[in-house]
């Protein structure tokens, strides 16, 4: 909504200055968005007549034109316009001129080598409307006299652009929001009677609104206006629409929108001669038809609320006019509406039909259900003044009678809520300059509430006006108290957090993508889960939901991959989605990892990052996290973008009850479908929501310690055992062979080959031997040592090397 | 002079030349050896007369003491002056790169959620989430913003379904719904997430990050709100004192409601929280309207409090100096690990929440 000082000093008394109106607007409620200083520069901005035009030598679009401004010299001017032409009067804005639109400041520049002293404008650069097309023409008659004259009337108020909140529909006209500067002490309200008309004529045209359900108009105000003549709007009118940004087209057109913008009384004029035997307010039926004023063809469905006549529809009512009964510059009668429309019967009927109309705008907010007769007052009344004719009477039709709504408030709510006391009297001060009509029923006051305010319906409400009014400012602060009395995070809070910081401190950088990803990458690691699309997504390229953590990870590691970054850890945390309802998520981390270690350096040999590599990480971030090594366990049954023989599933323990994660190469296919070029490319997924809560806490689980200080013996062992025999599976074993002895059992040797059969492979281990209570002496280290070899020999059928 | 004086005198000039190990050891040998002449004297001994005998013994005894300390102390210099000139020749270029490691980054979101969560933690608060994917009653209806409600344009919403049931949610509220639904008055909770609107240009993401906070008791009034706020700011931005302005504004689930801005200025291209006379928006609050109680069957007669809803991007992007949002999701490498922080660098409140 763009509003000026001055046009609000038509009702508003005040000498104060629009600095502090920028301001107070501002804590009132009325966020400034901008200030607009349209005349700052204006006296530059010439009335301009091209004498000659030539095309430019360098480039084919460009035409080189002589401008006379009124000075002896002619301007040259590079434009690339196509309507500019030799006797064309336009608008010139000479170097050192802003241009309102973009606002960037003119210099005398170079265009493909001609040098361009200013520039011509069309009405978009000039914010006089959107038209971008072409440069500005004016009229001959009137503007050929006054050439290197100013275009722009003097007029030295800014235009001011505020952000009205949804729910205030009254300051969407100068006067509310003069009101409501009034009330909070930025001037004084000025008494404002409109005048009504005063005719003998009845209005003619028969108006009728059925009855019926959802009808979306109750009240249909109108008044004929005849014999008139459309023609140009007076001067002081153009420049009120001027001095906000509006184009002034005809004065019919104006003066709706002027009443429009000055009241939020939105009118709408039909030619009276094109409607058919009178209007009908209706609800639509399904498949009719009409072509709106933007040209459209709009077909309709059933219930929306039409105004009709017995041809057929000719508009939407409150959103949009039809171009069968529009007024042109010829038309003699003119019939007036204003009428009142339910704001949820228009959103529902834009909605569907995609339309979006300023009355659209205002009627879907609530207009002001007494402003009937004040808008067709005010309209008709100034159509006579420029445009002439005869009004008639105001014929109103209603199916529903206006009852201002009440609200019983408690004053001391006040204090309650926002900490603020103001006094009794302040408080009805501020809710009559509102409008509030108040009668005291024993502690609490009976408001009546004003039409326009359709945002008002119970005491918060009240408390918020008086609060805005009063001011925000006035608010004490009161300080925090530094308790607390719950944990900031519950247990799987602190897992995540820990989590996250244990996968960053094993060399991962942390990505955050988005939850949604493209279909296509989402597809090469969904396995059988359920597609989630977004019913209306910005791009295809983000129209599902992430079924998994790998989607955007992989497209971004493939990313930085092409810019050249070859040894990547990436990881995120953070929601996977298997279904499309609330719930049906749960936390993954993912990490991926590619390229090679130590590359390129001096003392290390480098290898490419692999499967074991990932591994340790997983299992590092595990333990990091609280659980037991000893019963974490791994198979290797794994998703199929996972490489099938270099992948494994991990579980927190034998049960295998919930899986907690998953590492591996990634599948070749993948690498070659998505065209990812590096050496290696291994990752990981944890399932933080499988992830079982240890049942003691870190610090109970530490309480028993307990260490040897006898002699450590160590012995080692090689098996000859079938090659598919899981090594995971042989520390077992050998571990339980005696758990009171064995400290650790460690694989420092893995061999297939030359002297080892086809079918098996050679593994060589350390085993420490230690006692808790004694030192062992040569028999009992040889009786562990034969059990270990017996046992392994009998259980898993592998032969002791010699 | 006596034979022991002699040898003495010999051995003592030939230990004080310039000799190496082997020159050395021969000396010894020479003197201590199986026919060393020191061992020949001590042969000796038995054959000396008895009145000599103990005076022959003592001098004997002191010139070979004499005698061994100092081919000993040779032998230690010697070594010590070998082991340093071996040394010597193994000098290496020190200025060789060290071995390579690699440390992981956190992502600066990440990290200022956890700056955030250390600050209400202080006060009280502990934290809430909520599922990405909402239904439409805890995203809208029940945040007192019904359907054909002008206020949900302002949200351009992602949907799951030609229903509209169930979207993404555009807000971090629904937690709000969600924790008081669950749960008994008071509450006092901050819930951070990631928040969803089908919205993308340079200052805006389809997905960015908010934390929704909510404190509920009997006597919360907006003096509260005020203090909390002041409060955080305060304490986010690592300053002593902020500039704030509550505006009035409009959100259908809180009444009444504002917007905040902080004061600031530019200084040498960078942007100083706290001073100045510019104005820059960064949440909006309010009371938490008695429809929203109504609709969590929290009585709003006896409780009340506030609400607010800040943009944590946008905080992340003020304090660290980043001006594209889009960066933030853009997972460009070196980006990441120019922004990221070490994961060693927990935000506490003792130790301060950045470096």
């Amino acid at each position: 909504m763009k509003i000026t000082l001055d046009w609000l000093k038509d009702y508003l008394n005040t000498s104060l200055e629009e600095k502090y109106l920028v301001d107070q607007l501002t804590n009132i409620g009325l966020e400034v968005e901008s200030v607009e200083n349209l005349s700052a520069d204006n006296k530059l901005f010439k009335v301009a007549k091209i004498t000659k035009t030539e095309k430019h030598p360098n480039a084919d679009r460009l035409k080189v034109c002589d401008v006379d401004i009124g000075e002896k010299n002619i301007r040259k001017v590079v434009c690339g316009a196509k309507n500019a032409r030799a006797g064309l009067i336009t608008i010139y804005a000479p170097p050192g001129a802003t241009i309102p639109k973009t606002k960037t400041k003119l210099v005398v520049a170079k265009i493909r080598g001609i040098t361009s002293y200013g520039m011509l404008c069309s009405e978009s650069e000039l914010n006089l409307s959107d038209e971008s097309e072409g440069i500005v023409e004016l009229s001959k008659s009137k503007y050929q006299k006054i050439v290197g004259k100013n275009y722009f009337q003097n007029n030295n108020s800014n235009s001011i652009d505020l952000s009205v909140t949804p729910n205030r529909p009254d300051c969407l006209g100068i006067r509310g929001i003069a009101r409501d500067l009034a009330a909070s002490g930025f001037g004084k309200l000025k008494n404002f009677k409109e005048k009504k008309i005063q005719s003998k004529l009845k209005q003619t045209l028969s108006v009728k609104i059925t009855k019926e359900k959802g009808q979306g108009c109750n009240v249909f105000g109108s008044c004929l206006i005849t014999n008139v003549k459309n023609t140009e709007s007076p001067k002081w009118l153009k420049d009120k629409l001027i001095s906000i940004g509006q184009k002034p087209i005809s004065a019919i057109v104006d003066i709706t929108n002027y009443v429009m913008l000055d009241i939020n009384r939105p009118l709408h004029a039909y030619d009276a001669d094109k409607i058919e035997k009178g209007i009908i307010v209706r609800n639509s039926k399904s498949g009719e038809q009409f072509t709106a004023l933007d040209n459209k063809n709009y077909k309709l469905e059933n219930d929306m609320c039409v105004i009709s006549d017995s041809k057929g529809v000719l508009g939407l009512g409150g959103i949009i006019g039809g171009t069968r009964s529009s007024t042109e510059l010829d038309t003699r009668n003119i019939l007036l509406e204003s009428a009142y429309f339910e704001p949820k019967s228009i959103r529902k009927t834009a909605k569907k039909l995609n339309l979006d109309t300023d009355a659209k705008f205002r009627f879907e907010r609530g207009i002001d259900p007494l402003s009937i007769e004040d808008g067709l007052n005010k309209a008709a009344l100034l159509i006579k003044e420029v445009c002439g004719g005869v009004i008639s009477k105001i014929d109103v039709q209603r199916i529903e009678k206006f009852k201002a709504k009440t609200v019983k408030f408690d004053p001391n709510l006040f204090e309650k809520v926002t900490g603020l006391v103001i006094s009794r009297k302040k408080i009805l001060k501020i809710l009559e300059d509102l409008g509030f009509k108040h009668k005291k029923e024993k502690k609490y006051l009976k408001l009546t509430i004003p039409s326009w305010r359709p945002d008002i319906s119970q005491p918060i409400d009240i408390i918020e006006e008086l609060a805005r009014i009063h001011g925000y400012d006035q608010i004490k602060t009161i300080e925090p108290t530094k308790e607390r009395h719950k944990p900031t995070l519950n247990k799987s809070q602190k897992l995540f957090h820990y989590l996250q910081r244990a996968i960053a401190s094993k060399g991962y950088v942390e990505a955050i993508t988005w939850s949604f990803t493209d279909s296509k990458y989402n597809n090469l690691f969904k396995e059988n889960k359920k597609e989630i699309k977004i019913i209306n997504p910005l791009s295809s390229e983000i129209g599902v939901l992430r079924n998994s953590i790998f989607s955007n990870l992989i497209f971004y590691m493939r990313k930085n991959l092409n810019r050249d970054i070859k040894d990547l850890s990436l990881f995120e945390i953070g929601p996977i989605f298997s279904g499309s309802n609330p719930g049906e998520q749960e936390t993954v981390i993912g990490g991926l990892r590619s390229g090679k270690m130590s590359r390129l350096s001096w003392i290390e040999d480098d290898r490419i990052v692999d499967i074991f590599d990932v591994k340790k990480d997983i299992i590092q971030t595990l333990i990091e996290a609280g659980y037991d090594r000893s019963k974490i366990y791994i198979d290797d049954t794994t998703p199929n973008y996972y490489h099938p023989g270099k992948s494994g599933r991990i579980f927190i323990n034998k049960e295998k009850d919930k899986i907690v994660g998953y590492f591996g190469e990634i599948h070749p296919n993948i690498i070659k479908k998505i065209e990812i070029k590096t050496e290696s490319l291994v990752g990981f997924e944890i399932f933080v929501d499988n992830l079982k809560r240890p049942k003691k806490l870190l610090r109970d689980q530490k309480k028993v310690y307990r260490v040897s200080d006898f002699q450590k013996s160590e012995r080692d062992f090689a098996f000859i055992i079938d090659r598919n025999f899981k090594s995971q599976k042989l520390i077992e074993i050998i571990s339980s062979v005696n758990p009171n002895l064995i400290r650790n059992v460690d694989i420092f040797d893995v061999y297939e080959g030359e002297n080892i059969p086809v079918d098996k492979k050679s593994i060589a281990i350390n085993v420490g031997i230690q006692s808790l209570d004694k030192p062992l002496n040569d028999e009992d280290l040889e009786k562990v040592n034969k059990l270990i070899i017996d046992t392994v020999e009998k259980e898993t059928g592998a032969k002791i090397r010699s | 002079m006596s034979d022991l004086k002699k040898i003495r005198d010999e051995f003592l000039s030939k230990l004080r030349s310039k000799l190496d190990l082997s020159q050395v050891n021969q000396l010894k040998t020479d003197l201590f050896g199986k026919n060393g002449l020191i061992t020949k004297q001590f042969k000796k001994i038995g054959s000396i007369s008895d009145s000599e005998r103990k005076k022959f013994a003592t001098e004997l005894n002191n010139i070979k003491d004499e005698l061994q300390n100092l081919i000993n102390s040779k032998i230690s210099e010697i070594e010590i002056s070998e082991v340093n000139d071996k040394l010597k020749k193994e000098k290496i270029d020190i200025s060789l790169p060290e071995r390579s490691i690699s440390i992981g980054k956190i992502h600066p979101v990440s990290q200022t959620i956890d700056e955030i969560s250390s600050i209400f933690s202080e006060i009280g608060f502990s934290v809430e989430e909520g599922p990405d994917v909402e239904n439409e009653f805890n995203n809208f209806t029940a945040l007192n913003t019904p359907d054909h409600h002008p206020a949900r344009d302002m949200h351009d919403t992602f949907y799951l379904d030609e229903k509209k049931q169930n979207l993404l949610r555009t807000h971090t509220s629904p937690v709000q719904i969600r924790t008081m639904i669950n749960n008994k008055p008071p509450f006092k909770i901050i819930a951070p997430g990631r928040t969803y609107r089908s919205d993308s240009d340079q200052t805006h993401a389809p997905m960015f990050h908010q934390v929704e906070g909510l404190h509920i008791d009997k006597e919360i009034n907006m003096g509260h709100l005020k203090g909390c706020l002041n409060y955080f700011i305060k304490e986010f931005f690592e300053v002593d004192k902020i500039k704030m302005r509550f505006r009035p504004s409009h959100f259908p689930f809180t009444e009444p409601s504002a917007e905040v801005d902080i004061g600031y200025k530019i200084k040498d291209g960078r942007i100083v929280i706290g001073e100045g006379d510019q104005w820059l928006e960064i949440l909006g609050c309010g009371m938490v309207h008695p429809n929203v109680l109504k609709n969590v069957r929290v009585d709003p007669d006896k409780f009340q409090g506030y609400a607010f809803g800040i943009g944590i991007d946008r905080l992340a992007m003020l304090k660290y100096g980043i001006n594209d949002l889009r960066a933030f999701f853009d997972c460009d490498y070196r980006w990441l690990n120019h922004f990221g922080f070490d994961p060693l660098d927990v935000p506490t409140n003792y130790r301060g929440l950045s470096r």
